[in-house]
């Protein structure tokens, strides 16, 4: 999973080192977009339900139950938020997932996905440079590419690229400054 | 022995000096009342039996239903009370379905069977309400967990089991359950067993009549839980009454 943190409002960019991938549990994350404040309240919330899911469970929750309880929470609220998000981890049944929650509250499974401001001017590069089962390296460096071009590209993205690697045995953190990137042939 | 409660048994908010809630106990004497219940875990399914009594020959076949669908992939069979065993029924279906509304999958089990339990619990607290006089064993099969038992008492407990017989040749059906080796069987075989097992336990000379409702859920089903298709149910009570006149001829040969 990958972000780029930058937040900003109408104006100007509040930071550039916004924290944007918030950990629902052991080995589910949340990449949140739209409305920061929205997004944050609605994690929180989340993080609390699906902790208490997991404890009843007595197991580590599904990734579909931890996007489903933030699908929930968008779709019964969907008046007053404006946040989108992409929960991605790995689970024992099911393994890696990673799933789509719409503004809406529409909820989709997909073997990959983009999303914010700066995804619209990568939508080309994913769909042709995605291929199923690369390994972690080939992974990271496709979301490191695809997050560069999007930062080059788009006026209120930039700052530091933040990549979290989930597996089984355990969550990986690669931070990387933005001048760090990897460059394009528009620099 | 059945002890009386004078005084200690009027509510259920009440204990008794030796520390028993009468209530609960007299509750659990309505399921004892009942025809009896079995439900057996094998290798890749669940295989509920019920007993029911026809108390009359008006009586709809197939009407009067034991075993409930509370999910797709959810089954439970019931004894005691049966009005109390509907209403419980619709709370375990709306369970099973506010979880898959919130988690986006089935539920499981154990969990189903813990929240219904932690009902039935809340009706033995207060003098407002009394015990619910039901038992019921749930039974559900998945691709990842397997098959799955659980029985809830009206004391609001719920244990797994491989096995489990309520109603009121529930000591009879347990012994003939325990001869069993149901961790080797699949569900074709023990539907047959669970039919013997229903036979043997039905007594001729208190109840007359009875009709034999199956249903099971596993592999042989793709994990839904639906009564046992008709000819397989008659292949069942044949090989059951077959066993029983074996048994007889061979009590006869004795003697």
């Amino acid at each position: 999973m990958c972000l780029q943190e930058s937040l900003s409002n109408v104006y100007y960019v509040s930071s550039k080192t916004i924290n944007k991938l918030i950990q629902v549990h052991d080995r589910i994350f949340c990449c949140i977009a739209g409305s920061l404040a929205d997004a944050q309240a609605v994690t929180k919330a989340a993080k609390f339900q699906i902790s208490f899911h997991s404890i009843q469970m007595e197991s580590p929750p599904l990734v579909k139950a931890a996007a489903s309880v933030l699908k929930e929470l968008c779709y019964n609220n969907k008046e007053e938020l404006q946040a989108g998000f992409i929960t991605a981890g790995w689970d024992r049944k099911k393994g890696p997932q990673v799933y789509t929650v719409a503004l809406g509250g529409m909820l989709l499974s997909q073997p990959f996905t983009i999303g914010g401001s700066g995804s619209t001017y990568i939508y080309g590069y994913a769909d042709a440079k995605y291929k199923p089962d690369m390994s972690k390296e080939e992974c990271l460096q496709f979301a490191t590419n695809a997050l560069a071009l999007a930062m080059g590209r788009d006026n209120v993205s930039g700052g530091v690229a933040h990549l979290v690697v989930i597996t089984e045995e355990g969550v990986e953190h690669v931070v990387i400054p933005g001048d760090k990137l990897p460059k394009f042939h528009n620099e | 022995m059945s002890s009386i409660g004078t005084g200690y048994d009027l509510s259920a908010s009440t204990f008794s000096p030796d520390g028993r809630v009468f209530q609960v106990e007299y509750a659990m004497k309505a399921v004892e009342n009942s025809s009896t219940a079995i439900g057996i875990r094998c290798k890749d399914g669940v295989v509920f039996g019920v007993e029911k009594l026809v108390l009359s020959k008006l009586y709809e076949q197939g009407s009067n239903k034991r075993i409930f669908n509370v999910d797709r992939h959810v089954g439970m069979a019931v004894a005691g009370l049966l009005a109390d065993a509907r209403s419980l029924s619709e709370v375990a279906r709306e369970e099973a379905s506010n979880f898959r509304s919130n988690y986006g999958h089935n539920i499981p089990l154990k969990y189903l069977s813990e929240r219904v339990a932690m009902y039935v619990h809340a009706y033995t607290l207060y003098s407002a309400v009394r015990p619910f006089g039901c038992s019921f064993i749930f039974g559900s099969y998945d691709q990842d967990d397997g098959p799955q038992l659980y029985m809830v008492d009206p004391s609001g407990i719920s244990f797994g089991y491989w096995g489990c017989a309520i109603g009121k040749a529930k000591q009879a059906a347990k012994t003939e359950i325990e001869k069993l080796q149901m961790k080797d069987m699949t569900c074709r075989e023990l539907v047959k067993e669970v039919a013997k097992i229903i036979y043997i336990v039905h007594d001729e000379v208190k109840d007359k009549a009875f009709e034999l409702e199956l249903s099971w859920v596993g592999e042989v089903t793709n994990g839904k839980h639906e009564l046992v298709p008709k000819d397989i149910r008659v292949e069942a009570e044949k090989y059951a009454k077959d066993s029983l006149e074996e048994e007889d001829d061979s009590d006869e040969d004795n003697m």
